[in-house]
């Protein structure tokens, strides 16, 4: 019956067009398909053996190289951003004060639309990284899908987390806030999870352990616990609050710049001293971290080792040391010009001390960014005996860096002390004694980290670096451990003299705010490209070889060019995502347009800063 | 009185003095980059303590302002103004033209002197044990293969050093041996100047390459004599006993 029922369906077109048609058109059909078939399995076996893609015209390394270090930077601030977040938000749950907690706030709002983009563009990154290094990319898969899969699911719970964290946080107000808390907390817990998950691939490229044997699992696990995996983490995770620190700086500082109110003036002024105050407190510990690092990389591969700090990519050493010490005066200029604007009349007290430390600091720098090999003329090399200066030439090795990095580490952090004492007077009855063991800690401190350095110059390599370097970061750490609660302490019972003044500040405050997330910014980019470019023609050091038409180290400038490019597209990048955070905020503030001031009557004379409107000194000097 | 203005001027040229004239006349005189460096240091330490506050800042910058903008200004201070603003174009074009203009100097060199070893000759460990009589035998080696040019007294200046450039290392200097590891002068010794790699460019180096000449146990010997002569130790990583 079916047979019939079918014979029936199909006859009339067989009796229409006719058997041999339909055989014809099976013959044809048969010639064009197979040879499509063997084309396609052509296809895939050629598929599977593609090794490199590129973008003609760009050139597929730059592509990676830009969207790379685009994703890193924002994911250094999506990280960073929820340390300080959450320790503002417990600040103001301690303290109670509501300022910490619109604060912590703020900074959350930043950090919502900053996932995102983030999360773009690792996706735009992953993309790329398959299409352009398929054969890398095979071989990472093969050794580290378990940890790709963690890393998803990290994803997925910090994602929630971050929902809940930021919808909720005026829901959780009052009797909730120590649930909010733990969110904040697990937030960050995850985003640690989420750095150090990729930053294990990362790592291997450039330290790779490869076990032949065991599962899937412990092939993972074996290549993720590589030799410079944790240094790269910590390294990475201080140095993502201090991107997140002086972003949220230059955030508050051009908001500050553009804020028309008083209360705006001084709000955005505040916001300023604490990004500026987070980027120099995670800064602090920072050169320690990547000596840290530094040293397993030497460890690890000597090669690799000397690549760095003595062959052709020594010279980024020399941009770093001149970028970090740009940031360092730029933090301290904040600070100082927060104590001589924010607590009126103290000027001439602290002229002297900030003379010194600014003298101290500059000696520091004036080392620290003198080159072993000096760049020198024929003529000059001459007279010098070679590239190295018979004199100067001490300056170049790393005992001196490191003994001028601990200093500027002391003066800096003493800036810092200096600016919390400002404006108030010790009444505990220790306060003197306290003053006096504290100034003769920091001078035997100084003397103690100078001695050291000028001592390592005549003990054997192994010797300075186990014992005398490690030393001067512990004389340095525990100044500052033992200043912190002394000063805390002697604060306590501290009687107010002058009042802190916000929204006084000059107009150059807010661009020296600015100008510091600048320089951390092309100072990610410029170690970004150190740590890639240490690997020089291998995609995955010692095991896979980069075979492509880019297995070759750009010059330096050309470098120079791509870091500043990125420096510049992540700066747009961040001013979109202000823009983006702050549009929903100013329609919320149009319908309260009468509880602004009415134009015209400006009190106190503020104005906006960037109209003119900070205090001019006739107005310093009649205070 | 008080004249930050006057302060800063004597401050700047002061240390311009000090780097130029006084410097040199202890020890080799600096390299201009570096005279622009330290300079360039002093200006913005002079720029950063004037700017701190608004006092200060009007003090510094005032007069410099004033005297610009030519406001209410008569007699020589008008002419003084109107030279500045000649001048000074003049001065930077002046500038501009020295550092392009071509000359007969070779470029500076930005030499690598360490550049990364080759794969083999990493993690080599001196095979001979550091008793007397070896250390003894490389420094006779020293004497007679390269005191020459890397001098009796370790310290570059052999007599026949004056003829070359890049100039015999100082083993003396800590920025040479000591910051290196033995397998490191291994690789050097054996394959010299001609062995250096792509970023050890110019390759001009006059450092032979003496893997035809010396046997390796040579070699190794004269490294044992070379640190201990020059005072050095070699860069280790694990702590010997
Ligand atoms: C013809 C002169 C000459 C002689 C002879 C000579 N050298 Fe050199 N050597 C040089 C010069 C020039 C350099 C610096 C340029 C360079 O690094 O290649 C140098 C560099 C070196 C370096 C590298 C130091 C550093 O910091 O990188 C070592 C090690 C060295 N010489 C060891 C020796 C030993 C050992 C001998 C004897 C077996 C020797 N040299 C003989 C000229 C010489």
């Amino acid at each position: 019956m079916e047979y019939e029922n079918e014979k029936r369906m199909w006859s009339p077109l067989v009796e229409r067009i006719g058997i041999p048609v339909i055989l014809g058109a099976a013959v044809m059909l048969i010639a064009v398909f197979v040879p499509v078939l063997v084309w396609a399995q052509d296809a895939i076996t050629q598929a599977m053996s593609v090794e490199y893609r590129d973008i003609p015209g760009i050139g597929s390394r730059n592509v990676i190289w830009v969207v790379a270090q685009q994703h890193l930077l924002l994911a250094g601030f999506v990280l960073g951003v929820p340390i300080f977040a959450w320790v503002c938000e417990l600040v103001g749950w301690k303290t109670k004060e509501p300022r910490y907690d619109k604060l912590a706030k703020e900074f959350t709002k930043l950090l919502t639309s900053a996932y995102a983009t983030t999360a773009l563009f690792g996706g735009i990154l992953l993309f790329l990284l398959i299409g352009l290094y398929p054969k890398l990319m095979a071989y990472l898969t093969d050794i580290f899908f378990p940890s790709f899969v963690v890393y998803c699911i990290l994803f997925l719970l910090e994602t929630c987390t971050l929902y809940m964290y930021w919808y909720g946080w005026d829901a959780m107000q009052g009797s909730k806030k120590g649930l909010h808390l733990f969110l904040g907390f697990l937030l960050n817990l995850f985003a640690i999870g989420i750095m150090i998950v990729p930053n294990a691939w990362a790592t291997f490229q450039a330290s790779p352990v490869v076990i032949s044997e065991g599962s899937a699992i412990e092939r993972a696990w074996a290549a993720t616990w590589n030799p410079t995996w944790w240094p790269v983490n910590i390294h990475r995770l201080i140095a993502n609050v201090v991107l997140g620190g002086f972003i949220c700086g230059a955030y508050a500082g051009i908001r500050y710049l553009l804020a028309a109110t008083k209360e705006e003036r001084e709000h955005y002024d505040w916001m300023g001293y604490v990004g500026n105050f987070i980027g120099v407190f995670g800064m602090l510990p920072l050169p320690f971290a990547g000596y840290w690092l530094m040293r397993e990389i030497y460890q690890y591969n000597q090669q690799m080792g000397i690549t760095l700090m003595g062959g052709f990519l020594a010279w980024l050493f020399i941009l770093q040391a001149m970028l970090i010490g740009v940031l360092f005066l730029g933090a301290n200029y904040y600070f100082w010009m927060g104590i001589t604007y924010r607590i009126p009349g103290s000027e001439q007290n602290y002229r002297k001390p900030i003379l010194a430390m600014l003298v101290v600091l500059m000696i520091c720098l004036g080392v620290w960014m003198t080159p072993h090999s000096l760049v020198a003329s024929l003529e000059e090399a001459r007279k010098m005996g070679g590239a190295h200066h018979p004199l100067l030439g001490v300056f170049g090795v790393m005992s001196a860096k490191m003994t001028v990095s601990n200093l500027m580490i002391l003066v800096t952090f003493m800036s810092f002390i200096m600016y919390w004492r400002a404006g108030k007077q010790e009444t505990a009855t220790w306060a003197k004694v306290a003053k006096a063991v504290m100034g003769a800690l920091l001078v035997i401190a100084g003397i103690a980290v100078i001695v050291l350095g000028v001592w390592g110059y005549f003990v054997p390599a192994i010797i300075r670096i186990n014992y005398f370097s490690v030393a001067q970061v512990l004389i340095v750490l525990f100044i500052m451990l033992t200043f912190t609660p002394l000063t805390a302490a002697l604060m306590k019972s501290a009687k107010t003299t002058t009042e802190m003044v916000w929204g006084q500040m000059p107009i150059r405050a807010g661009y020296c705010l600015v100008s510091n997330a600048v320089m951390v910014i092309l100072l990610m980019s410029l170690m970004g490209y150190a740590r890639s470019s240490s690997r020089v023609h291998w995609h995955i050091y010692g095991v896979m070889r980069d075979t492509s038409e880019y297995a070759y180290s750009p010059a330096l400038g050309y470098a120079a060019a791509f870091m500043s490019l990125n420096t510049f597209l992540f700066c747009l990048l961040v001013a979109f995502i202000f823009w983006v955070a702050t549009m929903g905020e100013k329609g919320k503030a149009l319908p309260k347009e009468g509880l602004r001031e009415s134009p015209g009557k400006v009190p106190e004379g503020i104005a906006p800063a960037l109209a003119g409107g900070s205090p001019t000194s006739e107005e310093i000097s009649r205070t | 009185m008080n004249r930050p203005l006057a302060k800063a001027a004597l401050i700047l040229i002061g240390m311009y003095i000090v780097l130029v004239y006084v410097l040199p006349l202890f020890t080799a005189p600096l390299p201009a980059s570096l005279i622009y460096l330290y300079l360039a240091l002093t200006l913005s330490a002079v720029l950063i303590y004037y700017t701190i506050s608004g006092t200060t800042l009007e003090e510094f910058m005032g007069p410099i302002v004033r005297f610009l903008s030519g406001v209410d200004q008569v007699g020589p201070a008008k002419t003084a103004r109107l030279l500045v603003l000649i001048v000074f174009p003049l001065l930077v074009g002046w500038q501009t033209y020295t550092r392009l203009a071509p000359s007969d100097l070779p470029p500076p060199e930005n030499r690598t002197i360490h550049p990364a070893p080759p794969g083999e000759f990493v993690g080599l460990s001196n095979p001979f044990p550091k008793t007397p009589e070896n250390i003894m035998m490389g420094k006779g080696l020293y004497a007679a293969y390269c005191s020459p040019c890397h001098g009796a007294n370790y310290d570059g200046k052999g007599p026949a050093a004056p003829g070359f450039n890049p100039p015999p290392a100082n083993f003396r200097d800590p920025g040479t041996i000591a910051q290196l590891q033995e397998s490191y002068l291994f690789w050097r010794i054996k394959k010299g100047g001609v062995g250096l790699p792509v970023e050890g460019m110019p390759w001009k180096s006059a450092m032979p390459r003496w893997e035809v000449e010396l046997p390796d146990e040579f070699i190794w010997k004269i490294i044992m004599g070379e640190y201990d002569g020059a005072g050095q130790s070699p860069r280790t990583w694990e702590e010997e006993e």
